[in-house]
């Protein structure tokens, strides 16, 4: 019954079965190389689902922080989100109970190709949006258990395979430098974050250079706040 | 490498992390969905607070390292220059992602072992 759709979604998302593949496998490499297997990446694949998120958690549990700083890290790395939310409340409108899963799968990638993607003719455009959602997922759960088992199996030497963490930063921060009219707040968090490094450790760096990030940036608004000449900015 | 976590500890971080991660994506929906608007400082935040978390990350990211010997240092600056110049030239994600991984791990594994 949901074949048409399927094969509609399918397509849509093949660059993004690439791209999940290849980052699931590197997130299941460095969940593996810090002691857990297979079965804990699919676990973290199923129920957390997030890119950057999780290659973040790997960091957490390595290091087996709080639960409060678990919290307040998985949050800042995910306040993007809340505004993904804002442009889909009409597309996701009348999905009943599948609106909930439509909302826990908006990784970066799903709100990209919701926002963009049009269902062909024919194909009722909630399936079509559900699937686009549900394949993302099963793409970067299979990746996730590929990275993880051939980690287990192969065994080979991992050490540094926890760098994909920082090159995955590092070409995010270098595609907003592109598309952001303004580098003010990118050459603010990276200075924070280093003069907090510098004054309080590696240990408890991240709370002090949030809240100076997000105050600058409060103080800063009459500056940098562009959004009612320039609706069009907003980042992808 | 063993956990330094036990397994309750671990399970009861994950299930932190995933709530954490369905709220920030669900907010929008509870909050909104009823034709209210956002406050402008909520919109304001989102567009400019992305840019700067990254770049606090890639901070946090390099937090280990160390300057008194070349190995503490040059394979994350090289590998990271990596990073920005392959995905400055390609464009592409997963060569700009796995060549420097790839890059850094021959570094700190051979090179600087």
């Amino acid at each position: 019954m949901n074949r048409k759709a399927i094969a509609a979604a399918f397509p849509v998302t093949i660059p993004v079965l690439m791209g999940y593949l290849a980052i699931g496998v590197a997130f299941g490499l460095m969940l593996q190389s810090i002691g857990y297997s297979a079965p804990w990446a699919v676990l973290m694949s199923l129920v957390i689902y997030a890119g950057s998120g999780q290659y973040l958690g790997v960091s957490l549990l390595a290091m087996g922080a709080p639960l409060t700083q678990v919290a307040l890290m998985t949050f800042i790395v995910n306040f993007r989100h809340l505004v993904y939310g804002l442009s889909l409340l009409e597309k996701f409108h009348g999905m009943g109970a599948r609106k909930f899963y439509m909302m826990f799968s908006l990784t970066d990638e799903t709100y990209a190709l919701l926002s963009s993607a049009r269902p062909p003719e024919g194909i009722p455009a909630r399936d079509f949006y559900f699937w686009v959602s549900l394949l993302n997922q099963s793409y970067w759960i299979a990746g996730s258990l590929l990275g993880a088992m051939a980690g287990q199996l192969l065994g080979f030497d991992t050490t540094g395979v926890d760098f994909a963490m920082t090159a995955l930063f590092i070409v995010i921060a270098v595609d907003q430098w592109h598309s952001y009219p303004r580098h003010l707040p990118a050459l603010l968090g990276a200075g924070a974050t280093l003069v907090c490094l510098l004054l309080f450790g590696a240990e408890n760096m991240l709370l002090p250079a949030l809240g100076v990030i997000v105050l600058v940036l409060t103080l800063a608004r009459p500056v940098l706040d562009m959004s009612p000449a320039k609706k069009g900015a907003e980042a992808p | 490498m063993t956990p330094s976590l036990t397994p309750g500890q671990a399970l009861a971080s994950i299930a932190v992390m995933a709530l954490v991660t369905f709220l920030t994506r669900a907010l929008p929906f509870l909050l909104f969905d009823h034709g209210d608007h956002p406050p402008r400082i909520i919109l304001y935040l989102g567009q400019v607070l992305p840019p700067a978390v990254i770049a606090m990350l890639i901070v946090y990211c390099l937090k280990g390292v160390t300057f008194s010997t070349p190995a503490g240092w040059v394979p994350a600056l090289v590998a990271g220059l990596a990073a920005v110049v392959l995905h400055l030239w390609r464009h592409n994600d997963l060569i700009s992602i796995f060549g420097a991984t790839i890059l850094y791990m021959v570094l700190v594994q051979s090179v600087f072992a």
